[in-house]
């Protein structure tokens, strides 16, 4: 199985992800509900939804953490099983190719020093040790982090955790990077610092996919954009289209209509995103 | 602050995480200890514990206590740190166990409380038995505090400690890191929303409820953290970036410590 990943090629063609009718339980709450979904490689995906509506749970079924209760979820072909992942062949093969960066950083750094944070990946995956320095300090340069390399994780700052705990995954130079909130509590500053690094990161033959809730990354981020609901697709189509549907983005709990008075006249704002929208006080 | 439970139970949970951290930075300190193989210092300390567990004699356990102290000095670490931090805690908890014996031991008396005597067999027992204590617990505490936790972990692996033990020790140990910062912050919030002072039944009662809650939660975000280990690839096996290394200070130091131990259990006898 490990050589049937490894002798994939990564072209344009490839589906990274097939996900068909999957559906996942946490503890007896539904969290996705006969998903389907179907990724190519060098794709930049938008995983659109609001709190709880599932794309945490998916990204962790795409990185083989949780397994899908039913239906098949597919990378290059093998399915994703937990039978799959006892294989340390492919287990191995697939976290070379797919990493996963978490929401919350102070989760994904557990190591003594940033340096050893970063090492750690390419340790676990059993690098000759001269590649592991060579790739831990250009990805500590690539990030700007290299005065940081001996300070310990729980020690940096909101923006400083969230580049590290990129550059943990990055180190591995996967195909595939998962992508959980990646801005999400970030100051402005940080914020566009992530989506540069992610920009200089992607050759264009990377598949990325971002899991959020801020739509002002949307174009940023993505070219095709995924909403998902109540743990299914409602809707997959450009990012300019999905943020011109309002009706959907509504539904979806990703924008809200608000109230308020101007010299005394209530009336509406459909969405703060929605640049093109005018209305006459 | 409160001065109550409350409040001293977020100065012990602040005290707890900064302990934690301030046992890393020693590891990676300079000092003899840390200079050394973990593997060594593993053996060799362990082998010293061992030796105090099996002595009978107050001089040798003495004499290995105070080789405890040479040895922190020589890594240098904190005395009045290690006293705060093991001595005052390991003898507390010794001596509720071994005071009974102070009186039930039958033997000749040498004090006087009232009806009860103290006897020195009684008083000998207890005495060996608190030194016993703070010395394995010394030299343990100075195998953590001058070893990085993951150098530690490699190390019982290569004595053959199997891989689900060294995975629940590694779980274990970032656990009790997000334990203290998850009941810090959840005292503190506590604390901000508590107006006047609560008695002690309602402060016992809010604790209760606060562990429960604290449990569940901590459970989880171990849960997550091994989770995110996991996507790195870890799969049980301690990788390092400096494989051990025996060096000829190691062979020395394993020396010392085996020579320093078979005396120790022969003259203890």
């Amino acid at each position: 199985m490990a050589e049937r990943v490894a002798s994939e090629e990564v072209s344009s063609a490839v589906l990274e992800f097939e996900a068909a009718d999957v559906r996942y339980e946490y503890e007896r709450v539904a969290a996705l509900q006969g998903l389907s979904l179907q990724v190519s490689a060098g794709e930049r995906i938008a995983l659109l939804g609001a709190n709880g509506s599932g794309k945490s749970t998916l990204l962790r079924l795409m990185d083989a953490l949780h397994f899908a209760c039913g239906g098949t979820l597919r990378f290059r072909g093998a399915a994703l099983t937990e039978a799959a992942m006892e294989d340390d062949g492919f287990a191995l093969g697939f976290r070379r190719r797919v990493g996963l960066v978490f929401q919350n950083p102070d989760i994904q750094l557990f190591n003594p020093t940033v340096f050893d944070e970063v090492a750690f990946g390419p340790l676990q995956l059993g690098w000759p040790r001269a590649e592991i320095l060579e790739r831990v300090h250009a990805t500590l340069a690539w990030i700007g982090a290299e005065h940081l390399k001996d300070r310990a994780p729980y020690r940096l700052s909101g923006g400083e955790k969230k580049r590290v705990a990129l550059a943990s995954v990055v180190v591995l130079d996967p195909d595939v990077l998962l992508l959980d909130e990646p801005t999400a509590s970030l100051d402005p500053r940080s914020q566009s610092q992530v989506i540069e690094l992610l920009e200089s990161w992607n050759d264009g033959r990377k598949t990325i996919i971002t899991a959020t809730h801020q739509l002002e990354i949307l174009g940023e981020i993505s070219e095709r954009a995924v909403v998902l609901k109540s743990g299914a697709v409602v809707a997959d189509a450009a990012p300019a289209e999905v943020l011109a549907n309002t009706e959907l983005l509504e539904s979806a709990n990703l924008i809200h209509s608000h109230r308020h008075l101007h010299g005394g006249v209530p009336h509406k704002h459909p969405s703060p995103y929605l640049r093109h929208e005018h209305h006459q006080h | 602050m409160s001065t109550g439970v409350l409040g001293k139970t977020v100065r012990g949970f602040s005290e707890a995480l900064t302990q934690t951290l301030v046992a890393e930075d020693s590891a990676h300190g300079r000092g003899l200890l840390q200079a050394l193989d973990p593997r060594v210092k593993l053996v060799g300390l362990l082998a010293l514990v061992v030796a105090a567990a099996l002595s009978r004699k107050l001089a040798v356990m003495a004499a290995l206590f105070g080789l405890g102290i040479v040895l922190a000095l020589a890594s240098r670490l904190s005395l009045w740190s290690l006293a705060k931090r093991v001595w005052v805690v390991a003898f507390g908890f010794t001596f509720m166990i071994a005071a009974p014996a102070l009186f039930l031991t039958p033997g000749v008396a040498v004090y006087r409380l009232g009806s009860l005597a103290i006897t020195a067999q009684g008083l000998r027992s207890a005495l060996l038995l608190i030194a016993r204590v703070e010395t394995a617990v010394t030299l343990s505490s100075l195998l953590v505090l001058t070893t990085p936790w993951m150098h530690l972990l490699k190390a019982l692996r290569t004595l053959l400690v199997p891989v689900e033990v060294i995975m629940l020790l590694a779980m274990t140990h970032r656990y009790v890191v997000l334990l203290t910062e998850t009941a810090n912050a959840m005292f503190e919030s506590r604390q901000s929303r508590v107006v006047g002072r609560l008695n002690g039944q309602q402060q016992r009662r809010l604790m209760v409820n606060t562990g429960g809650v604290l449990l569940s939660k901590t459970l989880e975000m171990g849960n997550q953290v091994f989770l995110a280990m996991q996507a790195r690839g870890f799969r049980g096996e301690v990788r390092l970036l400096n494989e051990f290394r025996m060096r000829a200070r190691d062979y020395v130091a394993i020396s010392g410590f085996a020579v320093a131990a078979v005396a120790a259990v022969a003259a203890g006898r």
